[in-house]
């Protein structure tokens, strides 16, 4: 509704417009200058205190935080092995699961369904973002792993024959890394979904009309014309679920068994480290402890830079030689 | 238009809330009604329920506002050491070197109310309540009892049909006070035990699976045919779950129930020096009746009031649930203190200085 | 679409029957896909409602907590106070959002950009109970008490990093046509960025806003150390306040049955407030005018 500036027309006025056009982008180029510093500012401000914090333990301790499997916090020992094994394959699983089932109904929502079933179901998905972790927990225990337990996990250990495989052998007790990895992946599907959706419903029909003229099947329009187009906004909305696969700690503890072994198995249990860090923050009072948690802490900082450094190696070799 | 028409309904709808929680919150005429909160606490979550029934009674009755969260018992303890609370809560108590780290000086350690973990497990087709010694549940936490119709468990048992099943260990993930109840009750029985896993709020478990919260682990032994698991004595009954009799100090074999539990705190009392700082654990306590997995919880507060009048709510709060909250205890699954020991303990409020110096 | 063309020439065609084929596969693998999607969260609605609707009353939105046994109560402060919180957090983190989205769009690739979207990625990792952790370091213990400030400000640091990332992608697919023709007719480069490009991207960044909202309104651990809880009824900015995550949380790690239907019908509070917080935000900012064609 805002009107078009009537060109200048006067001499004065025009002095006076651009006088004003100056001040404005001036003050906008500061303000949102300002604004995406508050980012780095932030993670810097986070990453002092928390390497601060974790210093003690990392000069007790060295690597044999990384390298070894034996937490005991009664002999001061704080091997956070598994932890780091956990986290990187219960995300890695999620996304696994998660990234296909978002981007299908961000391509249905944005292609295939009727109008009046898109609100409905946009909301539907983007809703499971609001569930708060400790009910993914408990639903996780009293739904899914009985789910698990007594039907997905023997069907595919002795059904499908995978469990000749290592990562599907050994007793069905429910908590496990699959059950993470499936609770995981719910928890990131809305923000893959809903970010791919909108730059899916956004890519201009022109793309789309070309592509079928050229003699497309639906298919391959959408696998040639429109995914291409909204490829970065699909990573984005990627990267925003690996990012809450990673630090989600909640709802994974209460499903993951909380063991701290390294197994090939999906079906065994293991350990996260921000499931670690939630479980014994409240209680922990011992100095070294607490240091220790934040050590733990601060080398999921550094694997999260890590994966997401990866992340985007990959996607900008993906994306080389191609016209986006 | 249409937004500035839909604040003016939800501000409407806010007014008239809090027109119903001013009605329905405590009506009082005293200056403490400004709607602020008198006194704040934080720490464990076990006697939550418990301390929410008093902190609400003590409101209708008095007028003053305590909030409590629980945060656990080490968030309680850290942050009555920052001084941002102005009572802390624990289920274990604290170390010396906590203690030297607490900001307002030395800290006061009040027990409460009593606490009992229990043994729990789910075996379909055993209906009496299975017996175990010590020995028997140190071996099989440690993974080297695997079937329930093991000798050692059988030989305690005759007469009962125990399937020949896999024991699956559920422990807790979570620090917490009762790993440490359940801990300390195994370090003092069993040497074994003390040697290889020791005591703590969270320790390297030999076996079994970690569930999160006494909730956890009851949901998990709920669910799981052939589970074993310890869980604080109002999960067990809440859920239904059976509960096992334990051979306690005397040799009798005990099921756990509030009486029990709180005899065993009068065992332990008989034994306790008069100047004790109650920092004491009553595992194994002895007593024909005790039950032998039991344990206080505090309210930790500094032996130097800040604020005096903060500080006599405090100890009038206090005096209030040493006798008259006790009587809430029973019905909601907490052993109450022996009464001597009630006694004394208020005696000792009596030395917190509320001159307001330090 | 190179790759269409390539083919066309190459003369290496597959049938179209087969073509047709696969695309009809691939199609109703999406819409297994949107089934697949929508399950998980009617699943856990249904099991909300069957577990808590028993706790739905007046008196719930009306009450405040009340210990077990006694009848009646409810979460009335916890609904005030995580709206307050929401309102907190949208005040802080929508406008960094945005303002940090902008300057995303417009920067690409210049190295500042880079890290700022970078390191907006790892932030969004962090767990939130280190944010809670270090929201307690600067704004509680310095202030010597717990206050709902210092939560809005915990969630509203969780707000910024989805925000940015969502504005950004949002922005980006404006059509650079209507910028240049805003430019081209006198426009000053700040107001074609918030009156044309932001204007026609507005849906598209509420999605994202509303996202954010979502995940913050069920976030329970950097609020235990922040806005603390508060059994009472309280609105004041500088003392603990309720939350519904909070008292959600107390209720269900504990042992009652009464108290646990309260927490599934906490939940469902919440969500539906999400939604109704949602559908609102949307028809506020519904484009009068369509999507933009070239």
């Amino acid at each position: 509704m805002t009107a078009v500036p009537a060109p200048p027309i006067q001499k004065d006025r025009r002095r006076l417009r651009v006088h004003e056009t100056a001040i404005g982008d001036r003050i906008y180029e500061i303000v949102t200058t300002a604004c995406a510093l508050v980012v780095p500012a932030l993670v810097i401000a986070i990453a002092i205190a928390i390497f601060a914090a974790a210093w003690p333990a990392f000069a007790k301790l060295g690597l044999s935080i990384v390298t070894s499997s034996n937490w005991d916090v009664g002999s001061g020992q704080f091997g956070a092995a598994p932890a780091l094994y956990g986290t990187l394959v219960s995300s890695a699983v999620a996304l696994i699961i998660a990234t296909p089932l978002a981007i299908g109904v961000a391509i249905f929502l944005s292609e295939f369904s009727p109008l009046w079933l898109r609100q409905p179901i946009g909301f539907l998905v983007d809703l499971l973002a609001a569930v708060p972790s400790v009910v993914y927990g408990l639903w996780g225990i009293f739904v899914l792993l009985p789910m698990l337990r007594e039907h997905v996990m023997p069907f595919l250990r002795d059904r499908l024959h995978l469990g000749a495989t290592p990562f599907f052998s050994g007793p069905a007790y429910g908590p496990s890394m699959l059950a993470a990895g499936v609770v995981l992946a719910i928890m990131a599907l809305p923000y893959i979904s809903a970010v791919s959706r909108e730059v899916l419903m956004a890519v201009p029909r022109s793309q789309r009309e070309a592509a079928l003229a050229l003699g497309a099947t639906r298919w391959e329009m959408i696998r040639d014309a429109v995914i291409p187009y909204a490829k970065s906004g699909i990573i984005g909305g990627i990267m925003l679920g690996l990012g809450r696969a990673l630090g989600e700690t909640m709802a994974v503890t209460m499903v993951i068994g909380n063991r701290p072994e390294i197994s090939a198995s999906l079906f065994a249990p293991g350990y996260t480290m921000a499931s670690l860090i939630a479980n014994e923050f409240s209680e922990a009072t011992n100095d070294l402890h607490l240091s220790a948690l934040m050590a733990v802490g601060a080398i999921l900082f550094i694997i999260t830079l890590i994966v997401n450094a990866v992340a985007r190696w990959l996607v900008w070799q993906v994306s080389r030689g191609r016209v986006s | 238009m249409r937004a500035l028409k839909i604040a003016a309904l939800m501000m409407l709808a806010v007014a008239c809330a809090k027109e119903n929680a001013d009605q329905s919150a405590t009506s009082s005429s005293t200056a403490t009604s400004s709607g602020s909160v008198d006194l704040t606490g934080a720490g464990a979550t076990f006697p939550y329920p418990l301390y929410s029934k008093w902190f609400s009674l003590y409101a209708n009755r008095t007028g003053v506002k305590i909030n409590y969260q629980s945060i656990g018992s080490g968030g309680g303890i850290r942050q009555l050491s920052e001084e941002t609370v102005d009572f802390g809560a624990s289920d274990s108590p604290m170390s010396d070197e906590e203690m030297a780290k607490a900001k307002g000086g030395p800290i006061l350690h009040i027990p409460t109310v009593l606490g009992a973990d229990v043994i729990t497990y789910n075996l379909p087709g055993v209906t009496t309540p299975l017996k175990f010694t010590p020995q028997v549940i140190a071996e099989i936490f440690m993974g080297r009892i695997k079937k329930w119709n093991d000798t050692r468990l059988a030989s305690l048992n005759p007469g009962v049909a125990i399937p020949n099943q896999d024991i699956l260990v559920v422990h807790r993930s979570d620090g917490s006070g009762t790993t440490y109840i359940f801990t300390d009750y195994l370090s003092t029985a069993v040497p074994a035990w003390k040697a290889s896993v020791g005591k703590g709020k969270e320790v390297k478990w030999p076996a079994g699976l970690g569930a999160k919260g006494n909730e956890g682990v009851a949901g998990q032994v709920k669910q799981t045919p052939g589970s074993i698991g310890y869980v604080e004595l109002a999960y067990a009954k809440q859920n239904k779950l059976p509960v096992a009799a334990i051979r306690n100090k005397a040799g009798q074999f005990v099921v756990a129930s509030v009486p029990a539990v709180t005899a065993a705190a009068a065992g332990a009392a008989a034994a306790l020096p008069p100047n004790t700082d109650f920092r004491v654990s009553i595992v194994d306590a002895p007593g024909q009746d005790s039950y032998p997995i039991a344990s206080f919880t505090w309210i930790l507060v500094y032996q130097h009031q800040n604020d005096p009048v903060k500080g006599k709510k405090l100890v009038d709060f206090l005096n209030w649930a040493l006798t008259e909250g006790e009587k809430e205890a029973t019905p909601l699954d907490y052993a109450p203190l022996p009464s001597d020991m009630a006694s004394n303990v208020r005696a000792r409020l009596k030395t917190i200085d509320l001159s307001g110096t330090k | 679409m190179a790759r269409l063309a390539g083919l066309a020439g190459t003369g290496v065609v597959k049938t179209l029957r087969a073509r047709h084929s696969i695309s009809g596969v691939m199609i109703g693998l999406t819409y297994i896909a949107a089934v697949l999607a929508t399950l998980p969260l009617v699943l856990i609605l249904w099991h909300l409602l069957k577990k808590g609707a028993t706790s739905l009353s007046l008196e719930f939105f009306t009450n405040m907590p009340k210990p077990v046994g006694e009848a009646g109560g409810g979460m009335a402060n916890a609904i005030v106070g995580t709206l307050t919180l929401i309102g907190i957090a949208c005040v802080i983190g929508l406008p960094i959002g945005i303002g940090a989205g902008i300057y995303l769009a417009e920067k690409r690739i210049t190295p500042i950009a880079h890290s700022v979207r970078f390191l907006s990625d790892v932030l969004n990792g962090l767990p939130s109970i280190v944010m809670g952790i270090f929201a307690w370091e600067f704004l509680v213990r310095p202030a010597g008490h717990f206050s709902a400030l210092a939560g809005g400000a915990a969630l509203g640091a969780m707000m910024i990093p989805l925000v940015t990332r969502t504005s950004e992608e949002m922005l980006r697919v404006v059509p650079v046509s209507l910028r240049e023709a805003a430019l081209a007719l006198g426009y000053p480069r700040w107001r074609t960025s918030i009156s044309i490009v932001l204007r026609t991207a507005l849906a598209g960044i509420a999605t994202g806003a509303l996202v954010a909202v979502a995940r913050i309104a069920g976030e329970t651990a950097p609020l235990l150390f922040t806005a603390f809880g508060n059994q009472f009824w309280s609105t004041s900015l500088r003392e603990p306040i309720a939350a519904l995550p909070l008292q959600i949380f107390t209720y269900a790690i504990s042992p009652y049955d009464e108290w646990h239907a309260q927490a599934w019908a906490g939940a469902l509070v919440l969500i539906s407030m999400v939604l109704v917080i949602s559908v609102a935000a949307r028809f506020v900012t519904r484009s009068k005018f369509g999507a933009p064609v070239d």
